[in-house]
């Protein structure tokens, strides 16, 4: 799937496919360009309400950009929500998961494409077999053993259950696999160990595979809002989307507060995206991961 | 050298030299365990021991930290069965799932036979699309509820520009519905046509020219040429979505928390009610597995139908 959407650019479609035709291209644009003003306004929206009062919200609902401009939701913010706070526990749980994830994911893809040992079948077909459970049926259990490790509301509660995913075994291993073995072998010959030809050989020829698994995991857990609102429970535990959620129930009513909050939540990814589009559509559509 | 010449203090110390591992009381650590320890103890306390307790959980009326847990067998279920806000969440996913699924591929399979060639102005319209897949769900579920807002809402705003009355679509019990199903929509299909461009793209040009050839028009071509070709990317996609919808709770629990009167309320709604808010653990296990039971049931049923076509 992944060599596929490398060349997604490529595409050409049939000549004179069953809508063009049918259509003509220009009624075909004019239908993009309402979906495409679709698309594109609630952001536009969502920032310029960031910027706006509530008498202006309320006075005039129908215009998409404000009549006067006001900082007040990204002062009004850090007062009315822990919201540094937020966006330090976000990029903690988000960066920490990720970074133990690739660690752990890529030993473990390490040991089955390239050890013999005894299970290596077990395991792989235990990996497969978990890619097709979801999350609902294991979350009962896993918060009732980490109320009794004590682990509720703490960070190595929401980061540790995280921090492999059978998807991310799976992909490093099909691309460890592709790596020449010659490769391996004259490290050997060179007296590398185990612990050497992985960290010097097979990570480094596995950027790519890496950097996938790694954009598509970072932007799954900072967007995630079941796990972290069933892990924390105090405030000052919450991530930005649990956080906004729960204060954008109770306690804030300031809807230039809640858009600005959205605002700089969604600004880290809107930026990598911008980077490094590749990685986020190789990503998401590899594994239909949202 | 022949093996009888071979002392036993030669061959301990050539089996110790042959493993990379080491020895720890007496055992011989295989360089393997160390690779995979921390995935396998993660995936064996945090997936399969936990499948087994939520099968066991919900044969008991569990109470977090009790010593003595109520056997009821498959009370539960029975319980499930004859709970009314139960169907009612079924009925809402099933149409959630149904109508927001058939919609994606629709339109996503238009949209990518539209800017399925490579200009610079199909790429960033493309880009534009692809973009709400990145952004939370909390977010875009924030800001249309604010968009769908009488009071504040654009569309509210506009609504009243024109001379109709502003309408409260999230408290409206047959409308709150239809406005999450759009959102969603309108969050996934830039993903859904991503996926669906992939297989567009693997269909061979000669198969074209060769339909072409015998006089094929443009609406044949799609459902004689292009579909059949694609139906191994549609069914996949198909089954991620479908599985996806199955799961839906982010959104719904920002724009509606499954109000109005449960109009919105969905399996993993319901599955979140009872047990992290009224914990009854032994209850939502029970909804856990019929959600696991419903998702097995539904990807084999699609990976069947997909297949017998295959055969024809």
């Amino acid at each position: 799937m992944s060599t596929d959407l490398r060349a997604i650019g490529r595409v050409r479609p049939p000549r004179g496919g069953s809508i063009r035709r049918g259509l003509g291209k220009t009624t075909v644009w004019m239908i993009i360009s309402i979906g495409i003003v679709i698309a594109l306004v609630p952001f536009v929206w969502m920032v310029s309400g960031s910027f706006r009062s509530e008498a202006d919200l309320f006075g005039n609902p129908a215009s998409l950009f404000p009549t006067s401009w006001t900082l007040h939701g990204y002062t009004a913010i850090w007062q009315q929500l822990p919201f540094l706070r937020l966006l330090l526990n976000t990029l903690i749980f988000a960066g920490g998961t990720t970074v133990l994830l690739l660690l752990f994911d890529s030993m473990c893809a390490y040991a089955l494409a390239r050890l013999k040992f005894r299970g290596s079948k077990l395991l792989f077909w235990l990996v497969i077999a978990t890619l097709m459970v979801p999350i609902q049926v294991t979350l009962i259990p896993v918060f009732i053993e980490l109320f009794h490790f004590g682990w509720l509301d703490t960070y190595q509660g929401l980061i540790i259950p995280r921090a492999t995913s059978a998807f991310g075994i799976f992909l490093l291993r099909q691309s460890f696999i592709s790596i020449p073995r010659e490769l391996d072998e004259a490290a050997r010959i060179d007296g590398a160990g185990h612990l050497r030809i992985y960290a010097r050989i097979i990570l480094p020829l596995s950027k790519p595979a890496l950097a996938t698994l790694a954009v598509l995991h970072f932007m799954t857990l900072w967007n995630d809002l079941l796990w972290p609102l069933i892990v924390t429970s105090s405030p000052d535990m919450r991530t930005l989307p649990a956080g906004l959620t729960l204060f954008g129930g109770q306690h804030v009513t300031d809807h230039a507060v809640l858009l600005a909050g959205a605002t700089i939540s969604l600004l880290p990814l809107a930026l990598a995206f911008f980077l490094a589009q590749r990685f986020f559509v190789q990503g998401v559509a590899t594994t239909g991961l949202k | 050298m022949t093996s009888t010449e071979v002392t036993p203090a030669a061959r301990a110390s050539r089996s110790r030299g042959r493993g990379d591992g080491f020895r720890l009381l007496g055992i011989r650590l295989q360089p393997a365990w160390f690779f995979i320890a921390p995935s396998v103890l993660i995936i064996l306390v945090f997936i399969v021991y936990p499948i087994t307790q939520s099968l066991w959980y919900s044969l008991f009326n569990w109470q977090i930290g009790a010593t003595n847990q109520e056997w009821v067998g498959v009370g539960n279920y029975v319980k499930l069965f004859h709970d009314e806000l139960f169907w009612n969440a079924l009925r809402v996913t099933a149409t959630f799932a149904v109508v927001s699924v058939a919609s994606q591929l629709v339109v996503g399979y238009l949209l990518a036979t539209a800017l399925a060639e490579d200009t610079w102005i199909n790429r960033v319209t493309r880009s534009i699309f692809f973009f709400p897949t990145i952004v939370a769900l909390t977010t875009i579920g924030l800001v249309w509820r604010f968009l769908l807002d009488p009071d504040i809402g654009l569309v509210g705003g506009i609504l009243h520009t024109i001379g109709a009355e502003p309408i409260d679509f999230l408290q409206n019990t047959s409308l709150a519905l239809p406005s999450v199903i759009f959102v969603s929509v309108w969050k996934n299909l830039g993903f859904t046509m991503v996926l669906l461009l992939a297989g567009l793209k693997a269909v061979p040009a000669y198969l074209y020219e060769a339909a072409r050839i015998d006089g094929a028009n443009a609406r044949q071509l799609t459902w004689h040429v292009t579909i059949p070709t694609i139906r191994p990317t549609i069914l996949f996609t198909t089954l991620i979505l479908t599985i996806n919808s199955l799961q839906v709770f982010d959104l719904v629990y920002v724009m509606t928390g499954g109000g109005p009167l449960f109009s919105t309320d969905t399996l993993v709604t319901q599955l979140f009610r009872e047990g992290f808010q009224n914990f009854h653990i032994g209850y939502a296990s029970a909804i856990a597995w019929v959600l696991f039971a419903l998702i097995m049931i539904i990807a084999a049923f699609q990976l069947r139908l997909f297949r017998y076509n295959d055969v024809d």
